[in-house]
């Protein structure tokens, strides 16, 4: 298909797709593997499994935009990321890393407000509105009463609740989420996604790293299973959850129970 | 109404600073006016900026201190300036302006002017070409390779200032005796001969009115490149420009006063300490703070031990080391 300037009266659709076509994701010293041909749809809840150094991190990167990949496309709402300034891909997608960079001394409160960095003209302060904004992400995360507090003083699971803050604040239309239950107890584990599921049913796509297999089965609509050597498959949950496929691609045995009427994986000893 | 006060404060919060520290900066730029080998009063200083008083006080406090004073304080200000934007740059709070090897590039190039036997004109705009080549080599050395980090630039410009500072070492090993004291007094920076204080002054000025828009992007720069990139930020051509202009602000101030060192590191940090790390706060509040202090600093190194003179280096390290110790036992 020929890309054309969109013209003026073609509206831009509120709700976006994000596609990957033909991708190949850049990992240095790795075969190819199988190109991805994905569409996330808005509602969607995608979950990417896989083991260590599967790629799985460098795979939410590509879709960002944050990484060049070894060939292929990924488009948000039919225009490749290249062809989107930053700014207007950071006012469209967002996404939570894994690790953070706190060299310089900064509060939650100011943490959470730069979610809205993309949406304010550089020579303009945030306004109540970005606030009042900011001040709503830390309470849907349970982290007013740490507003004013240094990250240098907040545990790990604090940390990375106040991470989802920002991305909260920024309300993408895409929620990229590298390992969002990372450091967090059980409670918020749960708490987080229930946030992504709410997000996505507004009609937010989203794509999360996970390393449990419970969460994903019970939270994810689709599933992408991502091999060391670069091998890849994907569809949607139920058809994924073949436990000969999850063995083999952990190397590991597993044990399957149902309960509530979902499957649970537990590691054979 | 509630979030509107809580805007409303947050700005109050960031211009409070300011105006104590506008505040400062005219108290020191009036003490180095009245202090030196002759005293003026308060009442007499004022006399002669209105255009009046004595003659010799006329002399003394419009020819001599006051181009002295400000070219002190434009190149507190740029140096400080310099550093606060080169630790965003490579995201590390120990950065200062010649961490990258520029001040090593400016002093050979200026050791070699003196050992030639040039003029002081000339030594100062062999430093600034020095100081411009070393950019120039850090810049295309971490540039040409492909992929690039803040870790890699900050590996290049340390390597090359070692490299330069054995240049240093070898240059003042063969200079002749009495050409010594000269250099180490530039190596140490010294602001007699700094001349006019117009470029310092008005590069300071530029500088602020370029950065002042870019407060807010580099607050998020300042949590990383990727984090930045994840919310719009151009983060290579906004790092090159980082690196460029606070390189070019450090070869303006190395020009005027030769390497004044600790200035660029601590005025920030010192700040950050006290003030929390919003660039549009700490920019300004860097500008005006080391350009007290490097105020001070000469007026002490000019006064301290008159009619001898002390390199304004040594001045600045001696107040600068135990107020940061204080500032860094007294924080968390």
């Amino acid at each position: 298909m020929a890309i054309s300037k969109p013209s003026p009266a073609i509206p831009e659709p509120l709700i976006e797709t994000l596609e990957a076509r033909e991708l190949v994701i850049d990992i240095p010293g790795r075969p190819a593997g199988r190109p991805l041909y994905l569409r996330i749809a808005p509602g969607e809840r995608w979950g990417v499994l896989g083991p260590n150094g599967a790629g799985k991190t460098t795979l939410l990167h590509t879709l960002a935009g944050l990484r060049a990949p070894r060939s292929g496309e990924v488009r948000l709402g039919g225009k490749p990321l290249s062809r989107l300034t930053r700014r207007a891909l950071a006012r469209r997608l967002g996404i939570v890393f894994q690790t953070h960079h706190d060299d310089f001394p900064a509060t939650v409160r100011e943490t959470a407000l730069i979610g809205r960095h993309p949406f304010i003209v550089p020579w303009q302060q945030e306004g109540p509105e970005d606030l009042a904004r900011a001040e709503a992400a830390l309470e849907r995360l349970d982290l007013s009463h740490l507003a004013d507090r240094e990250l240098s003083t907040l545990s790990g699971g604090e940390r990375q609740r106040v991470s989802l803050a920002t991305l909260l604040t920024q309300a993408p239309q895409l929620w990229l989420a590298d390992e969002p239950t990372n450091h967090l107890d059980l409670h918020h584990q749960v708490a987080v996604m229930e946030l992504l599921a709410e997000q996505a049913a507004r009609g937010c796509g989203v794509v999360m790293c996970l390393h449990d297999l419970n969460l994903a089965a019970r939270w994810c609509s689709h599933l992408l299973l991502l091999y060391p050597g670069g091998e890849v498959c994907w569809g949607e949950a139920d058809s994924m959850l073949v436990p000969s496929a999850l063995e083999g691609l952990y190397g590991q045995a597993l044990t399957t129970a149902m309960v509530d009427g979902a499957p649970v994986f537990v590691p054979k000893r | 109404m509630a979030d509107a006060s809580v805007h409303r404060v947050s700005r109050k919060r960031r211009l409070r600073p300011l105006a104590w520290l506008a505040l400062a900066a005219l108290l020191a730029l009036a003490i180095a006016l009245a202090l030196g080998s002759v005293g003026i009063a308060p009442d007499e200083l004022a006399a002669v900026l209105l255009g009046g008083g004595d003659a010799l006080h006329q002399t003394l406090v419009l020819e001599l201190r006051l181009p002295r004073a400000l070219a002190a304080f434009g190149t507190g200000a740029l140096l400080a300036l310099a550093g606060a934007l080169m630790q965003i740059l490579l995201r590390n709070p120990l950065a200062d302006p010649y961490v990258l090897g520029l001040s090593g590039g400016a002093s050979v190039a200026a050791l070699l002017a003196m050992l030639a036997g040039a003029s002081m004109a000339l030594v100062s705009g062999a430093a600034f070409v020095g100081a411009l080549v070393s950019i120039l080599i850090v810049f295309g050395l971490a540039h040409g390779t492909g992929s690039w980090t803040p870790t890699r630039l900050l590996l290049t410009g340390v390597v090359m200032a070692a490299g330069w500072g054995a240049l240093i070492s070898f240059l003042l090993a063969v200079s002749p005796v009495d050409q010594l004291p000269g250099m180490l007094y530039w190596l140490m920076g010294d602001l007699a001969y700094a001349g006019s204080p117009w470029p310092v002054l008005s590069v300071a000025v530029i500088s602020l009115l370029v950065v002042t828009p870019l407060g807010r992007t580099l607050n998020v720069l300042a949590r990383g490149g990727l984090q930045a990139a994840a919310l719009g930020v151009a983060v290579r051509p906004l790092e090159w420009t980082l690196y460029l202009l606070a390189s070019l602000l450090t070869a303006v101030a190395v020009t005027t006063a030769g390497s004044v060192g600790f200035v660029g590191l601590m005025v920030p940090h010192m700040l950050r300490l006290r003030l929390g790390n919003d660039q549009r706060l700490i920019l300004p509040a860097s500008l005006l703070a080391g350009g007290t202090l490097l105020t001070l600093a000469d007026t002490l190194a000019r006064t301290l031990i008159a009619p001898q003179q002390l390199p304004v280096g040594v001045i600045t390290a001696l107040l600068g080391v135990p107020s940061f110790l204080y500032l860094l036992s007294r924080s968390r």
